[in-house]
């Protein structure tokens, strides 16, 4: 199958999410919604209790300092609709449709993970604008900031490849949601989302520091100026070269996930 | 690539449309195919009869080349399904069982997708697309979400889908299914409108009726396996002609019944309640000697009359076995599901 068809193939199979990204706003309210209680739970009611940076540490430090990990944990979240969705489209056969059509069979996947970034992006700007609300400010230049907000992007698509493969692998959309959980919720916690590092138990340290979203939530946070003054110079090699860690990362996990997502996508309705 | 309709009419004595070898698949322990032949030739309609979870949906899904078969190969328009599923899925067109139409999109941009996908080009997927939203009755509704479609609406817009690239072959898995009367009389009209224009077809049904209406040839499936095969006249022979069907007052006098219909009609049954079937030899002439039978031997009739073999005649008659026998035992094996999907 020649480039140019994978291409069009993806852009009309992304048309149709973004199509229903249109048509059922509620999914998008529900996506952005829990992360809006995220911001308002830890800026106001945990915020209080975690101190980051120096002894000049306020309150309005750790909101700065918190943005970023809730910026990650959102795109992270926003994945698993690839893989909701994909489990979807399986059980109603509409995946059936698309593999009795003499399309490119990569497109599929390729489409539904391109309207994942479009529906990243609008969650982005959302939470962005949350951010603002309560007082989170981008102190670095405009092209840091655009730096930090593409990385974000790029370790979310890789994350939706691996959503798109658990999507091709269980039978229901609801089993997607729980088994997505499993793996999201210590990769989001066990990081410096929401606290400092040097907070977590020293067993949990190392993990952390080799976590991606760490080193997401660490280079946005460098780019967006918000490592609240007084924070002491991470340790680890991912958290000192998080942009290269994160880049490296994504990466990896692309060229792993792609094939094997679309080997399942392959297999996934041949039952 | 657009085919013209009928372009792939063939002259007579070429080699089927639809060819299958031996076609065997199993899921774990369970046998879902079990080595099943079959030739469609060029502009015909095959039906393949059975109750759920017999494997006629596998057959199609092996033929429309979203499965492989473990034994046995299959050709369609003369392309191996095994070797070169990319070129047979431009030859088909597939209408599957549940409606594969996207809830959230109109059922204009269902089409024009299908279009985009067989890579039509812009502006002939849209015009595709609203010419089968007249042919199939759905203009006025062209331009809503799906999701407010009817249930037949919903299987017209699947079977416009599987039209979208004028594909000569068709599979059809029981187009019918879940469909009013009158939804289902619709997609009768709409599809002998496709044979007409010289589509081949081979389409999967529950019902006797169906096959009988819509197909050249019948083939009946049962746990993966082709029991019987002919014209729909011939498996009516096979499972003998109308069905006497009395239902005594008297249930006592069940066993006098039963004596009595023996010698009216072959292979006498009875529910045991109050009704007892007979294969009758001779139609309208049995009918009559049984009123006078039963008159003459004091057995009160609460209704009589003849009927026509029904899918479960044609399977108690093939099988032994009535269809929701088979689905029972299915369910208690826990096996049906897994089959058919």
């Amino acid at each position: 199958m020649k480039v140019p068809y994978v291409l069009a193939d993806a852009a009309v199979v992304a048309k149709r999410n973004i199509i229903k990204i249109k048509r059922v706003p509620d999914l998008l309210v529900f996506t952005t919604l829990s992360p809006i209680m995220f911001v308002l739970l830890f800026a106001y009611v945990f915020g209080g209790a975690i101190n980051v940076g120096g002894s000049a540490a306020s309150s309005q430090a750790y909101r700065e300092f918190l943005i970023a990990g809730i910026f990650a944990q959102t795109v992270i979240f926003g994945a698993t609709i690839t893989g909701a969705g994909l489990a979807e489209d399986v059980k109603k056969g509409v995946i059936d449709r698309f593999r009795s059509l003499p399309m490119a069979p990569s497109a599929v996947l390729t489409g539904r993970t391109l309207s994942d970034v479009v529906n990243n992006i609008i969650v982005l700007v959302v939470m962005s604008l949350t951010g603002l609300l309560v007082g989170w400010r981008i102190h670095g230049t405009f092209w840091e900031a655009a730096a930090g907000y593409g990385l974000l992007l790029v370790f979310a698509y890789a994350i939706s490849w691996i959503m798109a493969w658990i999507g091709m692998l269980v039978p229901s959309p609801e089993v997607v949601n729980n088994a997505s959980f499993i793996v999201i919720f210590p990769l989001t916690f066990v990081a410096n989302t929401f606290v400092p590092l040097e907070t977590l138990p020293a067993a949990l340290q190392p993990f952390a520091e080799w976590n991606p979203v760490s080193a997401v939530t660490q280079a946005a946070r460098e780019l967006f100026g918000n490592i609240p003054p007084g924070t002491p110079a991470p340790t680890a090699w991912p958290l000192l070269h998080p942009e290269v860690y994160t880049l490296i990362w994504t990466v990896v996990t692309l060229a792993v996930f792609i094939p094997i997502a679309n080997a399942q996508y392959r297999r996934s309705t041949s039952r | 690539m657009i085919y013209a309709t009928g372009a792939s009419r063939q002259e007579v004595g070429a080699p089927p449309v639809i060819q299958a070898r031996g076609l065997a698949k199993r899921y774990g322990k369970v046998v879902a195919l079990d080595g099943v032949d079959l030739d469609v030739p060029a502009g015909t309609v095959l039906g393949l009869l059975g109750p759920n979870g017999a494997g006629k949906t596998t057959i199609v899904r092996i033929l429309a080349t979203l499965l492989k078969a473990d034994e046995g190969m299959a050709t369609v328009a003369g392309i191996d399904v095994r070797d070169d599923p990319r070129e047979v899925r431009r030859h088909i067109g597939l209408s599957g069982q549940y409606a594969a139409v996207d809830e959230y999109l109109t059922g204009f941009e269902n089409l024009d997708m299908i279009g985009r996908l067989y890579h039509l080009g812009r502006k002939h997927s849209r015009n595709r697309a609203r010419e089968l939203l007249a042919q199939f009755d759905l203009e006025d509704a062209g331009d809503r979400p799906t999701r407010t479609y009817s249930g037949g609406m919903r299987r017209r817009l699947d079977l416009a889908g599987a039209l979208v690239a004028h594909p000569p072959v068709l599979f059809l898995d029981e187009p019918t299914t879940g469909l009013d009367p009158r939804g289902r009389i619709q997609m009768w009209e709409v599809i002998r409108t496709l044979v007409a224009e010289g589509v081949t077809l081979l389409l999967t049904t529950q019902y006797l009726e169906e096959a009988d209406i819509l197909a050249d040839e019948i083939v009946v499936i049962d746990h993966g396996k082709a029991i019987a095969r002919g014209t729909a006249d011939q498996l009516k022979l096979q499972v003998g002609g109308e069905r006497l069907e009395v239902t005594i007052r008297d249930r006592a006098r069940l066993t006098d019944a039963e004596q009595l219909m023996a010698g009216l009609g072959s292979s006498p049954q009875n529910d045991l309640e109050r009704r007892i079937l007979a294969v009758s030899a001779d139609g309208v002439a049995t009918l009559s000697a049984a009123l006078h039978a039963f008159e003459d031997a004091g057995i009160e009739l609460d209704d009589v009359g003849l009927r026509r073999p029904t899918l479960d005649d044609a399977f108690l008659a093939l099988t032994g076995r009535t269809t929701e026998e088979i689905d029972a035992a299915k369910d208690a094996t826990g096996t049906k599901g897994q089959v058919e999907r």
